[in-house]
């Protein structure tokens, strides 16, 4: 379990990662989730706050001290050692003392070569479900991209650290491997055991691959919770438009007396207490066809599997997901409507609704 | 396009073509072939002796001091300068400041005059006015005579040449330093390197093989050229304690006029240049680069 | 290591670095009995700085000297640079027969030492009677195949559209020489002019060999004029000469620094 505090990138952030929990720091470019992991790490220490690892409070501590793993995003492999030995790097520095290390003489010292049969052992473990087996007398410039990643995963695990943290793993990857390599990494997540912190500015990678997704932006924990709990109760409008590909349609909306939200004047059938100017927010796939708006389609994307719309409606575009076969041309109405629309107050935050007799959306 | 384009690389090159041949080629063949013959400047035409002149060599006293000496020199300056370039390129790197104002201060010896810079290590080491042994007379110790002593001088002028050129290969290993990927380090402290010894071995230390390489080389071929030390502070004296490679060369050429028989030594010196840097374009296609 | 041990190792080694120059300095300003005392103060007694330098001024010809380091100097730049960049463009560049054969005689240059056609260019000097003079100094060095051989790894690293894109702008060859390569060949050659002025103002072998008398004499020659002629005597004076003839580059230096450590920098790592 950890936690930790802020520093000036960083504000205010409090984060608990439960033994073996996979947690996702997704957020744009520049909203300190790498910064925050470093500091987990120990590469850098904050100004103010904590890190605590199990039940030690390790703020200060050096990085090698923590027991922490890391992957990095350009996996940081040694150029001079095989890929064998850059395995077994953190088992020397931690098996084997100052003497034992030593150029030539290291291996004379006593117990030292019952210690590297036993790395050794240890690194061919790894290796195999890495498929790595065959690769272990090369040296990181002989590799593939994804070969490396492999290596550097291996270096990572290889002495089952009771923290795991990986920095953007998969970006320097190909699309393709991309997908196949997701997987692989909660499986090795599951045999280690670890408590796991993955940096990814790829919110598909979030939701798919962690037992909860820490949404940041501008040095700030936006939202911490189950991937279905950011995506479906967003508790900040950022959180919502960043969570979700296409985008969440956002629309300016007014609350009247009634306290219903009305959209272009319409009703939509959703009340909130709070009065005034609020954002509505609509995921493309709630829209559907048929309904008390009109909007004048101005584009199609054709994906196989659905189709998008964008749509004109008053003064804002909307992208609405419907099915292929409901393709409108461009510059027809068409009427729309929705449901589980979401409504946020001016300053982003969500608003919660009241439960009113049901309404036609 | 493709004539104009042959055209204009023909007219670009041909000046320093030109220049090549008359200033660099020809010359070069020329103290090849005199070499071999008893060329002395005003006796005209040189008779071609084989290699009378390269087994005078081997029987001169003379020439066989300044080759040992300069042997001694070379193994002296050229490790002395290259650890001591990288120590204090590591101590200025891993510095929280003053990095700009170190640099500058180490790397002075670099951009000064030589020959200014010896007269002042004369006045220095000077065995009655100078300061160093000022210092020991105060400690109660008599200095030596340090350049004019036959014991000491060798030491003295090496010295003053480790002084040359460590600031030199100090700022090419902090180049070396500054290359090396900032990741790599913290992987290292991740996979727990914690003490600076094990971060230099397993970070910095390989990581600097080319340049560390390249240092040693240069090093090398500098320290082999020594000779405005020599020809300002000590003439090659006392008795030949501090003649060097390219101080006989010059003598043998210019004061005594026997230019085949400098030609000879300046072959020498040559094979001796090509040989290091045969060392290095070997070793460096086999160990320093990795993959 | 503390960074206070750290602060401490490096100002004590950079100290002993410094001893020459402020000796050097404190020795200029002493009057020649005090300096035969031996004495470590480093503060003279009495200023001699007006007399020490005005003896070189008056013995030695300290500006002749100075003029011609820098007419030396400049002249070989210019010409080196004259000959080096377009041959370091052709080379990169342009495709034309015989160009790796060029590059093979360039790479096969940089393994001789300059000291290995000293001696016949001398005799042929002599021959042509163009000893003692600035062309003496000046041609032998025009040529530097280690500048060739930068310029073309500089230009190398041009992207080819630049080039593909003023061909097809109509320019010529020699045009695209003159607007394009030659404006963005500045860091190079900034680079290498550092290297190269270092180099030739500290050159004594070769105006060693072909100057004689104190007309042509280089600040270096000077140096070592006085130095012989003065038989050890007047230290005062020497040191002044030394710190007047050191001062130019060291002051460059000092304004310039982050260039002149880098242009020694890439140049190093690139050769």
């Amino acid at each position: 379990m950890k936690s930790f505090g802020p520093t000036p990138v960083l504000r205010d952030v409090t984060l608990e990662v439960a033994p073996g929990e996979f947690v996702a720091l997704v957020g744009p470019s520049g909203c300190g989730k790498t910064t925050l992991m470093r500091i987990v790490a120990g590469i850098e220490t904050p100004d103010a706050g904590q890190v605590r690892i199990g039940e030690r409070d390790v703020t200060r501590a050096h990085p090698g001290a923590r027991d922490v793993a890391m992957v990095f995003q350009s996996y940081a492999l040694y150029p001079h050692l095989t890929v064998a030995q850059n395995i077994a790097v953190p088992l020397l520095m931690r098996r084997l003392s100052l003497a034992q290390r030593l150029p030539l003489l290291g291996g004379l010292m006593p117990g030292s070569r019952a210690a590297r049969r036993i790395m050794a052992e240890d690194v061919a473990r790894i290796a195999a479900p890495l498929g790595l087996s065959h690769l272990l007398d090369r040296r990181p410039g002989q590799l593939s991209g994804g070969q490396r990643q492999r290596v550097a995963l291996a270096r990572a695990v290889v002495r089952k650290p009771s923290v795991f943290l990986l920095d953007e793993p998969l970006s320097n990857l190909d699309a393709a491997l991309r997908v196949a390599t997701r997987r692989e990494i909660v499986d090795i997540h599951r045999r280690t055991g670890a408590a796991t912190l993955y940096v990814t500015h790829d919110q598909t990678e979030a939701l798919t691959m962690a037992d909860r997704v820490a949404v940041m932006q501008g040095g700030q924990l936006l939202q911490l919770g189950t991937p279905s709990e950011v995506y479906e109760n967003p508790a900040d409008l950022r959180v919502a438009t960043f969570i979700g590909s296409p985008k969440m349609n956002v629309l300016s909306a007014e609350l009247g007396e009634d306290g219903e939200v009305r959209l272009q004047g319409i009703g939509t059938g959703l009340h909130s207490a709070t009065r005034g100017p609020v954002s509505l927010g609509v995921r493309p796939e709630h829209w559907h066809l048929g309904g008390p708006w009109q909007a004048q389609v101005v584009e199609v994307e054709y994906l196989g599997e659905a189709a998008l719309l964008h749509a004109r409606l008053g003064d804002e575009t909307v992208v609405v997901r419907a099915a292929p076969s409901s393709t409108a041309p461009a510059g027809s109405l068409v009427p729309l409507g929705f449901q589980g629309g979401l409504i946020f107050a001016a300053d982003g935050r969500r608003l919660p609704l009241h439960e009113v007799a049901h309404a036609q959306g | 396009m493709r004539k104009g384009e042959s055209l204009a690389g023909w007219l670009l090159t041909l000046p320093a073509a030109i220049a090549f041949l008359l200033l660099l080629l020809l010359p070069t063949l020329a103290a090849v072939t005199l070499a071999f013959t008893d060329y002395e400047l005003g006796e005209w035409p040189p008779h071609w002796i084989g290699l009378e002149n390269f087994t005078e060599m081997w029987t001169d006293r003379g020439f066989l001091t300044s080759f040992r000496n300069t042997v001694v020199y070379v193994a002296i300056v050229a490790p002395v300068s290259v650890l001591g370039g990288l120590g204090l390129a590591l101590l200025i790197e891993s510095a929280a400041r003053g990095r700009a104002f170190f640099r500058a201060v180490f790397f002075l010896p670099v951009v000064s005059l030589t020959v200014a810079m010896a007269a002042a290590w004369q006045y220095l080491l000077h065995p009655t006015i100078g300061p160093v042994n000022a210092v020991l007379r105060s400690l109660g110790i008599a200095g030596p005579a340090w350049l004019s002593s036959s014991d000491t001088v060798l030491l003295s002028l090496a010295f003053i040449g480790v002084w040359e050129a460590v600031g030199f290969n100090m700022v090419l290993f902090m180049a070396g330093l500054t290359a090396i990927p900032k990741e790599l380090r913290e992987a290292a402290a991740v996979d727990g390197a914690q003490t600076a010894w094990d971060r230099f071995r397993l970070v910095t230390w390989p990581l600097l093989g080319p340049t560390t390489l390249f240092v040693v080389t240069i090093s090398l071929i500098r320290s082999v050229r020594v000779f405005d030390t020599v020809a300002v502070l000590t003439r090659g004296g006392p008795n030949k304690a501090s003649e060097v490679l390219l101080y006989t060369m010059y003598t043998e050429g210019f004061t005594y006029l026997r230019l085949g028989y400098s030609a000879a030594i300046t072959l020498v010196f040559l094979v001796i240049v090509l040989g290091l840097m045969l060392l290095q374009t070997r070793v460096l296609d086999r160990r320093v680069h990795y993959g | 290591m503390g960074s206070a041990i750290r602060l401490g190792m490096l100002s004590a080694l950079g100290l002993f670095v410094l001893l020459p120059y402020i000796w050097m300095l404190s020795a200029s300003l002493k009057p020649t009995d005090e300096i035969f005392r031996a004495s470590l103060t480093l503060i003279p007694e009495t200023f001699a700085a007006a007399e020490n330098f005005g003896r070189v001024f008056a013995r030695v010809p300290v500006l002749d000297y100075l003029v011609n380091g820098v007419i030396v100097c400049a002249g070989i730049l210019v010409f080196q640079l004259l000959f080096a960049v377009p041959a370091g463009y052709a080379l990169a560049k342009l495709r034309f027969a015989g160009r790796e054969f060029v590059f093979g005689a360039v790479m096969l240059g940089l393994l001789v030492p300059p000291h290995v056609p000293a001696l016949p260019l001398y005799a042929g000097l002599s021959a042509v009677g163009w000893l003692n003079s600035f062309g003496a100094l000046i041609v032998p060095s025009t040529i530097s195949v280690f500048a060739i051989f930068l310029f073309r790894q500089f230009f190398k690293s041009l992207p080819d559209e630049l080039i593909h894109a003023a061909r097809i702008d109509g320019m010529s060859e020699l045009s695209i020489v003159w607007r394009v390569i030659l404006p963005n060949a500045w860091p190079a050659a900034t680079a290498f002019a550092i290297f190269s002025v270092v180099a030739h103002w500290n050159d004594l072998f070769w105006p060693l060999i072909v100057v004689t008398g104190h007309e042509r004499a280089t600040p270096a020659l000077g140096v070592l004029y006085f130095r012989t002629e003065e038989a050890g005597d007047d230290f005062g004076a020497l040191m002044a000469a030394c710190t007047i003839m050191t001062a130019p580059l060291i002051l460059a230096f000092l304004v310039a620094q982050r260039r002149f450590v880098e242009g020694i920098a890439t140049t190093g790592l690139k050769g």
